[in-house]
């Protein structure tokens, strides 16, 4: 990732880092030892809820206790599909990157589905998961999961793709001429040079992740009614009973969860990530953590360490190298082999080719009415993102530079606004709903403010971000020519802070759309609210199985979300890339 | 003497197939041998395609014709035993100085403690004990590229090869790394048959090398190749020394011109072997576009200025002694002055002339005028362009007209590298303007001798996007 958020960290916990040194200690092997056998229990538990018979009608508890337990599903979730996503994304871009032909068609293709809304997916996921394990809890948690992949992968997956194409020529020379084999290749080479880029976007896809699981926790298909125990489904639960209470304490749950990742997770992976980064000279304040210090400092870790993982890479490592060696200088590629692809890319035509028909006589069943709907609801959406992006940009942009340009006021709003951007619209969206319509806002409005919700912050920090990067002989030179207001606006801060403006609206804008699918159309205690839009129409053709419609509007939907951004902001990227870049 | 040849490369070339069907060729047909006990030094100025020889000699990269000979026998796949050292020591910065120096052996699938034994007297040879457990960002350059060495070494490669292995470094580092490198040498205390350097610095190659070989390019080949017998250590100042020096000087900044060697009588230990001197035959498609040197009208402008200050003539090694700029940095600034019609070259001088002697005298606007007369009578593309500019009902024209008629003789990143100097040369001269997002260029309206009356051009500059 280019963008340099740096994530500061909260002044109380950097008391930790000043802690004296754990080097001999025995305390993290005790914690290190009880997390183990806690790890246990929570596998066991969690092995019987899941090959348990399908309970159709899962009670959410509302007591304040059971959100622990909830907390754990769905982090749990969103861990397995995180896992996946990661080994999809590897053997993704790893072909992407060096299989020519294949680059040429998986690109694009990537291109097409990181801008399709993930919620669009949920309606053909469920029901196939639950189809292929009837009876079985296991179904609808396969597909909560899968869906959460969806959400993940693209970005992790053409983030290893973009590492791998730009690794130096000189150190993929260095690995050639000394006859590295491919596992040593991968694992001195690829992965630790693609390091940095997977571990930025898995913090974004993980953040996504919670962003699906919340709806996808309890949702209703036609008639049948999904429940999953979660901090989504406990969070839709209690705003549809209206309990406060409850409400708060699901939120207070969902920031702590997410402060605790950041702590014991994505801070040490960040702080240990470090030693990938390319470059000439050590920074001189690199990101510390005090949990990486703690994990480092234990001494039966690192024997365990010395024991287990040490011999074992040694071992792949002497193995895969020799079998290399032995290796007879590269044979031309058989003729049978060349075949099979050939086979194989003409059954993925025909495949194309049969649902392209099958696609076309499905949507050719439309009536006009319907068509005019759907038209209309995708102007609908489509001014309401942008009219949410436009009121998001208008509050941030002043905002963002007055907390940038004051130091103070960035070191305590900077990490405010990153937990406020971790926590998923959809999280809060029953509460909003609920909010609005008992003041008789009604869905309308209420959908911008969600929407709003979900962009404004991404925007905000990277605003943030692009006024602490302005130059301080930049402002000084525009002080000495007395440039003041609109002309400080105009000349500096703006053309300053545009690339990273425009980062954060890509990422706004998406984040919008994604949302809207859920924003336009509510069932709240059994009376559904709705209002016009694509979303609405995707929602309510999910409700009644409609499927011709839900094909037309998620259609419609993801062909204008790769127009917009083909169109727009693509090349508003690249003029912020070249123009107004600032060079060093 | 044992003069077989560790690597030999016969009737080599290397082209690039461009988008458009033409081939460019950056390596002429070449005949090439590396022989054991030798420093072998290449030379060439930047671009000459010298990097590409090394690749291919040490089976990096492919030739596109010709075979290549690994001690009398083809080199059909199997990896010859080589090592690099690379100008950006290209060390893996996650893996600590001796996990660097152990990947190779790693990569041969020799056993942890063994490994270890040898990465470690390696790094002692090159003096790096106490490094061990560092990371490269913890290094200066010089202890980097003594990282890069070690590698380099831990797998006693038969022939060593090094791409411009000091120039990433301080002078005196480099000079001190390079004092090194040779008593390692000297005293046999490298486990290697021969060393190729591709380097772009003469002294260097005169300091090091027991062959030197001259490359021109367009496509780059064998300019010449001859022994060098002075004895170790080399005195710089030695007149011997100093001859050397200009001849390869006075080869690579006159290539049309045969120079003859330094006279073996009189030097007594340059010998000349058998056919080094002879151009190689071959069925070269030379360019015949005009190539343009890549160097921007602020150097152009010192350069004259310089040698107008110092009477319009002065010896090349000395101008870049002087200067402390390498041939690689100076010669595109000279050839331009030649291109253009302000300067000469003669017999390892440089020469101004009278345009070039009025172009130092004048001020700012008369150099505008001047530097435009001169572009416009020598330098072809930007001839092309003003002529279309003129000819065009509304003046203006798209970047990738040019980038056609260009793309036709060069590489795509040459292309890129002959445009970016002719825009820069063309926006001075004021024959167009150029926008860089549009991607236009416009006839300049105001045409010169009436800019005085446009103050607005000093209070407003446009600005200037760096290239």
């Amino acid at each position: 990732m280019k963008k340099s958020i740096s994530l500061r960290g909260f002044s109380a916990y950097r008391l930790w880092a000043q802690l004296p040194s754990l080097e001999t200690s025995h305390l993290p092997d005790v914690i290190m030892f009880a997390a183990g056998i806690a790890m246990f229990y929570g596998v066991v538990t969690v092995g019987r809820g899941w090959f348990g018979p399908f309970t159709p009608s899962v009670e959410i508890s509302l007591r304040p206790w059971a959100l622990p337990a909830y907390a754990g599903y769905s982090l749990l979730r969103i861990t397995v599909a995180y896992l996946l996503s990661l080994a999809f994304a590897l053997a993704y871009g790893y072909i992407a990157a060096y299989n020519l032909r294949a680059e040429r068609f998986m690109i694009p293709l990537l291109d097409v589905l990181q801008s399709i809304p993930v919620l669009v997916f949920l309606p053909p996921v469920m029901l196939a998961m639950v189809a292929l394990f009837p009876g079985r809890q296991l179904g609808v948690e396969l597909g909560a999961i899968l869906l959460i992949f969806t959400g993940q992968v693209w970005n992790m997956a053409f983030s290893f793709y973009a590492s791998l194409k730009s690794i130096p020529k000189e150190m993929r020379e260095t690995a050639t001429i000394y006859r590295f084999s491919a596992w040593q290749r991968f694992t001195q080479m690829e992965l630790p040079f693609s390091a940095i880029g997977l571990v930025w976007n898995s913090m974004m896809s993980v953040a996504g992740g919670w962003f699906a699981l919340m709806v996808c926790e309890m949702f209703v298909l036609g008639s049948r009614d999904f429940r999953l125990p979660g901090l989504g489904s406990y969070l839709q639960t209690a705003a549809s009973a209206g309990d406060t209470a409850s409400i708060v304490w699901g939120i207070a749950t969902m920031v702590t969860v997410i402060v605790l990742l950041d702590q014991f997770v994505w801070r040490p992976v960040i702080a240990w990530a470090e030693k990938f980064k390319v470059e000439q000279v050590e920074s001189t304040d690199a990101p510390g953590s005090w949990v990486l210090n703690f994990l480092q400092h234990s001494t039966g870790l690192s024997r365990i360490r010395q024991k287990t993982w040490r011999p074992l890479s040694e071992r792949f490592l002497l193995h895969f190298a020799r079998k290399h060696i032995a290796d007879k200088p590269e044979e031309p590629t058989a003729p049978w082999r060349e075949w099979v692809v050939r086979v194989l890319a003409v059954l993925a035509l025909i495949g194309i080719g049969y649902g392209m028909v099958r696609v076309t006589i499905i949507l050719s069943g439309l009536q006009k009415a319907e068509l005019h709907e759907a038209a209309l609801g995708l102007g609908a959406t489509f001014l309401r993102v942008n009219l949410a992006l436009l009121l998001a940009a208008l509050w941030t942009i002043p905002a963002g530079v007055a907390i940038g340009s004051n130091p103070r006021l960035a070191r305590i709003a900077q990490p405010l606004a990153q937990i406020a951007a971790s926590v998923p619209a959809t999280a809060l969206l029953p509460v909003i709903l609920l909010v609005l319509i008992r003041l008789g806002g009604g869905l309308g409005i209420a959908s911008i403010v969600v929407l709003l919700l979900g962009t404004q912050w991404y925007v905000l920090f990277n605003v943030i971000a692009g006024a602490m990067a302005i130059p301080t002989d930049l402002k000084e030179c525009c002080s000495v020519f007395r440039m003041r207001g609109i002309e400080r606006w105009k000349k500096l801060i703006l053309p300053g802070i545009f690339p990273y403006l425009i980062t954060g609206m890509v990422t706004a804008s998406g984040g919008a759309w994604n949302a809207s699918i859920v924003a336009e159309y509510f069932n709240f205690k059994g009376q559904i609210y709705t209002t016009i839009g694509l979303g609405a129409s995707i929602s309510r053709a999910t409700d009644s199985g409609d499927f011709r419609l839900l094909m037309l509007a998620t259609i419609m939907i993801s062909a204008t979300v790769v127009t917009v951004n083909r169109l727009v902001w693509r090349k508003l990227y690249r003029l912020a890339e070249t123009r107004f870049r600032l060079e060093t | 003497m044992p003069n077989e040849p560790i690597i030999e490369a016969r009737a080599i070339e290397k082209s690039y197939q461009q988008p458009d069907g033409t081939r460019i060729q950056v390596v002429g047909l070449t005949d090439f041998s590396i022989e054991p006990g030798k420093i072998i030094a290449l030379l060439g100025a930047s671009g000459c395609g010298k990097s590409t020889l090394l690749r291919i000699l040490s089976g990096l990269a492919q030739p596109s014709s010709g075979a290549l000979f690994w001690h009398g026998k083809p080199l059909g796949g199997q990896a010859p035993n080589v090592a690099i050292v690379f100008q950006s020591f290209a060390l893996f910065p996650w893996l600590t100085v001796l996990e660097n120096v152990e990947a190779p052996l790693e990569a041969r699938g020799v056993a942890a403690v063994e490994r270890r034994k040898r990465a470690l007297r390696t790094l002692d040879t090159v003096g790096l004990d106490g490094f061990e457990t560092a990371y490269p960002k913890e290094l200066s350059g010089g202890m980097k590229q003594r990282v890069g060495f070690a590698r380099a070494l831990v797998v006693e490669p038969e022939v060593l090869f090094m791409d411009e292995p000091f120039s990433a470094l301080d002078v005196l580092t480099a000079e001190n790394l390079r004092g090194e490198l040779l008593e390692l040498w000297l005293n046999k205390k490298m486990p290697t048959s021969a060393i190729f350097i591709v380097t772009h610095n003469i002294e260097e190659a005169v300091m090091l090398a027991d062959r030197i070989v001259v490359l021109g390019r367009n496509p780059a080949r064998i300019r010449s190749d001859f022994n060098v017998r002075l004895s170790h250590p080399r005195d710089r100042k030695s007149s011997r020394f100093v001859e050397l020096v200009d001849y390869i000087y006075k080869i690579m900044t006159e290539p049309d011109v045969e120079h003859a060697l330094p006279d073996p009588e009189s030097t007594g230990e340059i010998v000349v072997p058998p056919g080094g001197l002879k151009r190689t035959q071959s069925l070269v498609r030379t360019t015949k576009y005009q190539i343009l040197p890549h160097a921007r009208v602020g150097g152009i402008a010192g350069l004259l200025e310089l040698l107008h200050d110092r009477g319009g003539r002065e010896d090349l090694f000395r101008l870049s002694e002087d200067l402390v700029m390498d041939v690689e940095d100076l010669l595109p600034i000279l050839e331009a002055c030649v291109l253009l019609g302000f300067a000469w070259l003669k017999e390892g001088d440089v020469q101004l002339s009278p345009q070039g002697a009025a172009f130092a005298d004048a001020d700012i606007q008369a150099r505008k005028v001047l530097f435009r007369q001169a572009a416009l009578e020598h330098v072809t593309i930007l001839k092309q362009i003003a002529s279309i500019l003129k000819r065009k009902s509304d003046h203006s024209i798209a970047d990738e007209f040019f980038h056609d008629i260009l793309d036709e003789h060069f590489s795509e990143e040459e292309v890129q590298r002959q445009l970016d100097t002719a825009m820069n040369w063309g926006r001075y001269a004021e024959i167009f303007d150029y926008d860089r997002e549009s991607g236009r260029l416009t006839q300049t309206e105001a045409p010169l001798g009436e800019i005085a009356e446009h103050p607005a051009e000093n209070e407003n500059p446009a600005p200037t996007p760096k290239a």
